[in-house]
């Protein structure tokens, strides 16, 4: 292309003059540009708000965190007692602020390597919950000490930090039960202890936390409803998922029938690692003379001394629910807690023992369907042990389907009755999400191992309160307190842990005798 | 460096560089805006998915929320402050060079190379050449071909800054 101009500009005599007007055009030339994006602006983001108006007059939900007001004086101290301090028993004693001194070096090592990772900020900052453990037990020597050491912990110290004295070390359950210091115990031990150990800290007046499920069988599920019923004490289920911000969104939407008829709930566990599959590793130092292994089989049929039973015990029938009683728990409460479910009218179930061949009794795979015809829906279960697959949690129904993990999306469906006008008018694309809710989304999060990332992507290790990452075990545990403080009853009391037990315990039985199974209500009865 | 001095182009030449430098410059306004008018908006996301040699660095930036707020903060008004100076024409050179700079991060955050995944999505398929390293180079370019003395306010900078050496 042929240059036409020649470089003048050292040399025009113009510029020493007042600017012209051919150069004032040219310097400000650009300038309607200006205008024209700022037009453009306006009449997108008028599209946009027509469109979220439009969406937001349908479906009336918004992206506000839920307001969760506790307001409970937190003056009165409560003296705790923990049986089990094996791996979730010192999760919750972290969760009511008792932290071994030697995992607070390792997360305070772990957090000069990974900037991202959180751990020990967000334990510093979680809340004293002005609670004191005055009480442990724990069949296992080695735990035993562990517990007592978190417990000394008072000021959430590393190694070499001011520690209290230790609490009492007590040999059985009954004796720390009988404790007068003591007003209320944390259960965390195998399944097959959780109703005897209930029963009895109800009728010694103490109020119980109780790991899921509540039970092991079916007449002490009625059992343990009774006894605490005539009790005063109060009573919370380990169903730390009922503190999740993303659940109180999905009750809201469920509420504003935001989705239609529900007709189908699809609730799955998917996991691909050993320790997602019970296979936990046996203490090195672990033998008869440390583990008193009578009080651990007490209510089981009975065994001679065996390591893998007494650390991987999930895997047997002996002492515990498999999967409908560790995962199946979690996904029922959940939606349980989202609808208002109760004990389905039937369940079956198929599955097997698939891919750990390693002489357990419990199913690695298992599918087992739930029937709601007072409801018109069905409850899906599906879970792997050996299958990282991820498949969500989704509820499906006429007009829109959800699915609830730490996120919450809705999608409309494209044949919804309900939008089809906006569907029609382009208003709502069907391919994209109706409704998002993050909780925390300016949040940076580090989980570490497969099994806390399973648990993260499923809402159970974190919820945010006021846009900060919290642990819900300590949410939960500080509903559990406040309600002791207050008098008032807990998200997951006994009636919800009736409906959870009882719901498990169908699938286990479907599963176990292969056939479809009803409940009897008036003979406290699975047929 | 002696660059070519914008009243030698032809007016073709001229329409289309400034047509370029208006159009990059819109790309940056419109993100820039994007980001600043949705609360939600972080870095944070972005960092945490990137790849590549510097993915350690990115890591970093996004692990410290002091960073982490003045990332999200420069990112915004960055990208506004040199849409508006790229459209406009004014201090261009120095727009130029801070959108290089940013596109420069954008791209090596997320570099299209053999072997490199991203959980974001692309909106295109990439081999080591992306959209982001074409802007930078656009850029490049329209730093050695200037063109705001001719059409922008650097020609009104400019002569009211000679007017007042020559007085």
């Amino acid at each position: 292309m042929e240059n036409n101009k020649t470089d003048n500009s050292n040399n025009d005599p113009r510029e020493n003059k007042k600017i012209g007007r051919r150069e004032l055009i040219k310097a400000l030339a650009t300038v309607p540009v200006i205008g024209a994006f700022i037009y453009g602006w306006y009449r997108k983001q008028k599209f946009d708000w027509f469109l979220k108006q439009s969406i937001r007059e349908e479906i009336r939900l918004d992206a506000v965190n839920p307001v969760i007001k506790r307001d409970v004086s937190r003056e009165r101290q409560i003296r705790l007692g923990i049986i089990g301090c094996g791996m979730r028993g010192r999760d919750l004693l972290k969760a009511a602020g008792f932290v071994h001194p030697k995992t607070i070096d390792e997360w305070k090592e772990e957090a000069l390597i990974n900037r991202i990772d959180k751990r020990y900020h967000d334990y510093l900052e979680q809340d004293d919950l002005n609670v004191v453990v005055n009480g442990v037990c724990d069949i296992f020597d080695i735990n035993a000490e562990k517990g007592l050491e978190a417990a000394a912990n008072i000021n959430r110290e590393s190694s070499g930090g001011k520690m209290d004295p230790k609490p009492k070390r007590y040999r059985t359950y009954k004796e720390l039960l009988a404790a007068g210091d003591i007003d209320a115990v944390i259960i965390a031990t195998p399944d097959h202890w959780h109703a005897p150990m209930t029963m009895v800290a109800a009728r010694e007046g103490k109020h119980v936390y109780c790991e899921k499920p509540m039970t092991w069988t079916v007449p002490e599920t009625y059992e343990v409803v009774k006894t605490i019923k005539e009790s005063n004490i109060v009573f919370q289920l380990g169903h730390q998922n009922r503190q999740n911000e993303s659940y109180f969104k999905a009750r809201e939407a469920i509420e504003k029938n935001v989705l239609g008829s529900i007709n189908l709930i699809e609730v799955t566990t998917n996991r691909n690692h050993p320790m997602g599959a019970w296979v936990y590793p046996i203490h090195p130092e672990a033998c008869p003379d440390n583990i008193d292994w009578d009080q651990f089989i007490g209510p089981a049929p009975y065994h001679e001394f065996n390591l893998e039973r007494f650390f991987r015990w999930r895997c047997w029938w002996d002492y515990s629910t498999g999967l409908s009683g560790d995962l199946f728990t979690h996904e029922f409460d959940a939606m349980n807690q989202i609808f208002v479910l109760g004990i389905p009218y039937s369940a079956v179930s198929s599955g097997g023992i698939y891919y750990y061949k390693d002489g357990r009794t419990v199913p690695d795979v298992l599918q087992s369907v739930f029937e709601y015809p007072d409801r018109n829906l069905s409850l899906v279960y599906s879970a792997s042990l050996a299958s990282n697959r991820k498949r969500g949690r989704v509820i499906m129904g006429h007009d829109a389907s959800m699915e609830i993990g730490r996120d919450l999306n809705i999608y409309v469906d494209r044949d919804s009755t309900k939008y089809k006008k906006k569907l029609e008018e382009g208003i709502i694309d069907p391919s994209l999400p109706l409704y998002s809710f993050t909780p925390g989304a300016k949040q940076v999060d580090a989980i570490t191992s497969p099994t806390e990332q399973y648990f993260a992507g499923r809402g159970l290790l974190y919820t945010y309160r006021g846009g900060k990452r919290v642990d819900t075990s300590h949410l939960h545990i500080r509903e559990w307190l406040d309600s002791i403080r207050n008098g008032t009853q807990p998200s997951c009391n006994v009636d919800r842990g009736f409906e959870e037990a009882m719901t498990a315990h169908m699938g286990t039985i479907a599963y176990r005798e292969n056939r479809k199974v009803f409940l009897d209500a008036d003979k406290q009865e699975i047929m | 460096m002696k660059l070519i001095k914008s009243s030698t182009y032809s007016n073709v030449q001229l329409f289309w560089l400034v047509a370029l430098r208006v159009l990059i410059g819109w790309h940056f306004l419109y993100e820039g805006m994007v980001k600043m008018t949705n609360p939600n908006w972080s870095s944070v996301g972005y960092l945490l998915d990137s790849g590549g040699f510097l993915k350690g660095f990115y890591f970093w930036l996004a692990g410290n929320p002091m960073i982490l707020r003045t990332i999200d903060y420069i990112n915004i008004w960055g990208l506004i402050v040199i849409g508006l100076g790229l459209i406009l024409g004014a201090l261009s050179r120095m727009f130029i060079i801070a959108g290089i700079i940013l596109l420069g991060l954008y791209y090596f955050s997320h570099p299209p190379f053999i072997g490199l995944r991203y959980s974001l999505p692309m909106e295109g398929s990439y081999l080591i050449v992306n959209n982001m390293l074409i802007e930078l180079v656009a850029l490049v370019v329209l730093f050695l071909f200037p063109t705001s003395r001719e059409i922008g306010l650097d020609g009104f900078i400019f002569h009211i800054k000679k007017s007042k050496l020559r007085s």
